[in-house]
């Protein structure tokens, strides 16, 4: 589904504050595969999301969404194929707009927009349901402005959004980092069920290493624009963190110790 | 004594209003939905003057040379939102940089002239100013309510569309709207057309009332738009909610500001402070906001703590 081949990727080359942030990166991500990814900071983790996003243009390297090769197709275009949650609630949703009408723009996502009415009366009773089934109450308040929800509820709605639209590949950009525990594992339940549901490839960033070996088929885990550790299936079944803490201490080398604080 | 002149000048006052409020609408469009202050507008008011009055001067129907005066604005619109977009200006340079430009273009329009006159006794008008105290149908005032109308039906009815809805959300969120699919570098271009469309048409309604068109009758446009949005907002703000009730409220507040000009013309202000007392007054209206929200986090925070917080 989705193929990064030799994913080159240099912020601020030939300056002081040059920064490799991938270094020949390879990822195949096979149909209905849920990926966590894991690393410490300035791992590339999310370079690499936003390479794959389109946010900017990579070095080097190819990038294929099923088959079709988008390494030099704008974010907008690209869109058709992906859904994103970011990290920042305040990133995924329009503040200005009602919940039904970020809801109906994210429906068109990949369409041509033209000069018909932007949202129909069908489409309100579809979100209605949907929205319920968030189990959030926001079916009551469809037509609130997205600004006046808060992050957990924004977070939910944008997860909605991704997915309205079936994407081939789905990214999540440590979409519970800026909440709390609580609303977090909800909003990570809801993102377990969309993904199962609809059967999406997705890929999550996170930070919580306990969040990468629950949750998903497969897991690797980034240094220095690098996959230093890629472990699926049963062998990730049976995966615990303190396992997991060591492979990176033994694979890191000398910034083990900084990056295994941080990453706990 | 007063009272009776202050009377005498207002339907020239709405009329006024009118004008500029179909220009401050203009603005909106850019300001608060595009999130962009397109200073391209001053210019782009004296083109649409400028392009009427030639058109019409050289034997062109009145109704076609506003038409015409709407294209050029597209086109103003369209020029400032490819340096932007394409060039990588930040906008509100893009728009100065436009707007220059469209000084030399002006003149060159009224053939190397400042001002071109448009007398109504000889040339089939629009609308002119000296019908506006008059009880007929050629009175301005019919006309140009007529227009606003029209104006804010269509703006209500295109910002609903799926296109008008894109570029909603370009303004209030360019990050997740690219996520959503939509190209975001080209609805800028097309709000930026749109608005400036607006003020040309607006400039080519001014040009035909005041009868004549001046390379500077756009100076200081953008500041009476801004004016004209936010009194509209301060005063209507909280009641009009509707989009196509926003767009009223704008244009309503064009026609405040212009009555309280006139007031304060009467109250004996000497004409030389208005542009002053313009930019005092929005400059106040704009910081309003942005001192309140330096106060009131503080309260929120208070008003939360005692609440207790709710989770998600």
């Amino acid at each position: 589904m989705l193929k990064l081949e030799h994913l080159c990727k240099t912020f601020n080359a030939g300056t002081v504050n040059e920064k490799i942030a991938l270094a020949d990166l390879n990822l195949h991500l096979k149909e209905g595969e849920f990926l966590t990814v894991i690393g410490g900071n300035g791992a590339g983790k999310s370079t690499m999301l936003n390479a794959v996003a389109g946010t900017f243009p990579v070095d080097d390297g190819k990038i294929l969404i099923d088959g079709n090769d988008v390494t030099h197709m704008p974010e907008h275009k690209r869109a058709a194929f992906i859904g994103r949650v970011f990290q920042d609630p305040m990133m995924g949703t329009a503040p200005t707009m009602q919940i039904d009408e970020n809801l109906a723009l994210a429906a068109r996502r990949g369409q041509r927009r033209g000069l018909k009415w932007g949202i129909s009366r069908e489409e309100k009773e579809l979100y209605f349901e949907k929205l319920k089934e968030l189990g959030l109450g926001l079916e009551e308040r469809m037509s609130a402005k997205a600004g006046l929800l808060s992050g957990g509820q924004r977070q939910a709605l944008t997860l909605l959004m991704a997915s309205l639209r079936k994407p081939k590949l789905l990214l999540l950009d440590e979409h519970t980092a800026a909440l709390d525990p609580a609303t977090a594992a909800k909003v990570l339940e809801i993102s377990d069920r969309i993904v199962a549901e609809n059967g999406l490839t997705c890929m999550m960033i996170t930070h919580n290493m306990r969040d990468a070996i629950t949750h998903g088929s497969r897991l690797i885990m980034m240094n220095e624009g690098r996959i230093i550790l890629d472990i699926a299936g049963e062998e990730k079944k049976k995966l615990t963190k303190r396992e997991l803490l060591d492979r990176f201490a033994a694979l890191a080398g000398t910034q083990e110790e900084t990056d295994a604080v941080l990453l706990s | 004594m007063f009272f009776t002149s202050l009377l005498n000048s207002l339907p020239g006052a709405i009329a006024q209003g009118l004008i500029w409020g179909i220009m401050a609408i203009g603005v909106y469009l850019t300001f608060r939905i595009l999130d962009v202050a397109d200073l391209t507008v001053d210019g782009t008011l004296a083109a649409g003057g400028a392009t009427a009055v030639m058109l019409i001067r050289a034997g062109v129907d009145h109704r076609l040379a506003l038409l015409i005066a709407f294209a050029a604005g597209l086109l103003c619109g369209l020029i400032t939102g490819l340096l932007h977009t394409r060039c990588g200006i930040p906008a509100i340079l893009a728009g100065i940089l436009t707007q220059l430009a469209l000084y030399s273009v002006n003149l060159r329009i009224m053939g190397s002239k400042a001002n071109q006159a448009l007398s109504v006794d000889k040339y089939k008008l629009t609308l002119s100013q000296r019908f506006v105290r008059e009880l007929s149908l050629r009175n301005p005032l019919f006309l140009l309510m007529l227009l606003s109308v029209i104006v804010i039906g269509v703006l209500y009815w295109f910002f609903g569309t799926e296109k008008g809805s894109s570029i909603r959300a370009t303004g209030a969120n360019p990050a997740m709207a690219r996520a959503q699919g939509i190209d975001t570098n080209a609805n800028v271009v097309l709000g930026l057309m749109l608005s400036n469309g607006l003020v040309a048409f607006s400039g080519a309604l001014l040009a035909q009332y005041q009868g004549s068109a001046d390379v500077n009758m756009g100076r200081g446009g953008i500041v009476i738009g801004l004016a004209a949005v936010i009194i509209g907002e301060v005063i209507f703000g909280k009641v009009f909610i509707n989009f196509a009730l926003k767009l009223l409220a704008v244009a309503i507040g064009a026609i405040i500001y212009y009555i309280v000009l006139q007031l304060v013309l009467q109250l004996g202000l000497n004409t030389n402070d208005l542009k002053l007392l313009t930019s005092l007054v929005v400059a106040l209206f704009l910081a309003v906001p942005y001192w309140q929200s330096k106060i009131r986090p503080r309260r929120a925070k208070e008003a939360k703590a005692g609440e207790g917080g709710r989770a998600c």
